[in-house]
């Protein structure tokens, strides 16, 4: 669908941590689950990089676009309700690294 | 402020707004009558069109899976077309109860749901719902089982997501329009159940 588009890295199941940087600019990935560690819960496709879309150009070569799911415990510490709770966000490659 | 009904400035955005509409006319690059058009087919989208597709996949297992694979075509089956927007339908089950949220703006399926309630906009939505959800849900009138595993689904970038509720018991052989009249906008954001039948 794009002309040129990142290779895709990471498989379902697998452990991921959300990179724990501070860019300026429009950024999609929300501050409260950077630095935090979840599993790839499916592909979504490759789409152009939003931060580059906000700069005018053409945000190629697309990036992988994941749902990441998270223990809502991991996340928040002092979290209230049950162990098995999750939270799913949608996260960028490019924000994600092994872990 | 108390003086409703009498004369208000315009605030900074609708000022904004009137103007970059104006120019855009003015400058030929649209007319009144387009935007006219495109404002009443947003409010023709209403949460009806989404009840519709819950109400198929409650009748139709083999719909129901396709819909679970792949919202965005499984809509066009119906004939809803959901223009470069990729849908991702999460289904309640006794044991997960799935809601949606968008931290970073008020991302929405309004295809399917239409404008999107205040609420859904707010600040205190939008934070609170991915920290404590089950609280969130208890405000709504949803005490959710401490069984029951919550899964909050956080809208950062481009799918859109629609929960697809529970059929309620006590409907066995209703028709697909008499189904999609118990599913409400906030059963399929998941901030409610989908309303089960009068009973007696």
């Amino acid at each position: 669908m794009w002309s040129s588009v990142v290779e895709v890295k990471y498989k379902v199941g697998e452990k991921v941590k959300v990179m724990k940087a501070y860019p300026l600019g429009h950024v999609r990935t929300p501050f409260y689950i950077r630095g935090h560690v979840g599993t790839i819960e499916r592909l979504c496709g490759s789409f152009p990089n939003p931060e580059e879309l906000a700069q005018m150009r053409d945000g190629l070569p697309a990036q992988p676009l994941y749902r990441v799911r998270f223990r809502q415990k991991d996340v928040w510490p002092d979290y209230r309700g049950g162990a098995a709770d999750v939270l799913e966000v949608e996260i960028f490659q490019h924000w994600l690294e092994k872990a | 402020m108390s003086d409703r009904g009498k004369y208000q400035p315009l605030s900074y955005f609708q000022l904004m707004e009137v103007t970059l509409r104006e120019l855009l006319v003015e400058k030929g690059v649209l007319t009144e009558e387009q935007v006219a058009a495109e404002v009443q087919a947003m409010r023709d989208r209403t949460p009806e069109r989404g009840a519709r597709v819950v109400a198929h996949a409650w009748t139709h297992p083999e719909y129901k899976e396709r819909l679970l694979e792949n919202g965005t075509k499984a809509c066009e089956e119906l004939g809803l077309e959901i223009p470069a927007l990729k849908l991702v339908v999460v289904e309640n089950m006794p044991e997960v109860h799935n809601v949606i949220v968008c931290t970073l703006c008020s991302c929405y399926p309004r295809v399917l749901l239409g404008i999107p309630p205040d609420w859904y906009k707010s600040r205190s939505y939008r934070s609170r719902m991915v920290r404590e959800p089950r609280k969130v849900l208890a405000e709504f009138g949803l005490e959710i089982p401490e069984k029951t595993t919550i899964r909050v689904h956080d809208s950062t970038a481009d799918m859109r997501y629609m929960v697809l509720p529970m059929r309620p018991p006590g409907t066995e052989g209703w028709s697909e329009e008499r189904l999609a009249a118990l599913v409400s906008r906030n059963a399929m954001i998941g901030v409610a159940v989908a309303q089960r039948p009068a009973t007696g």
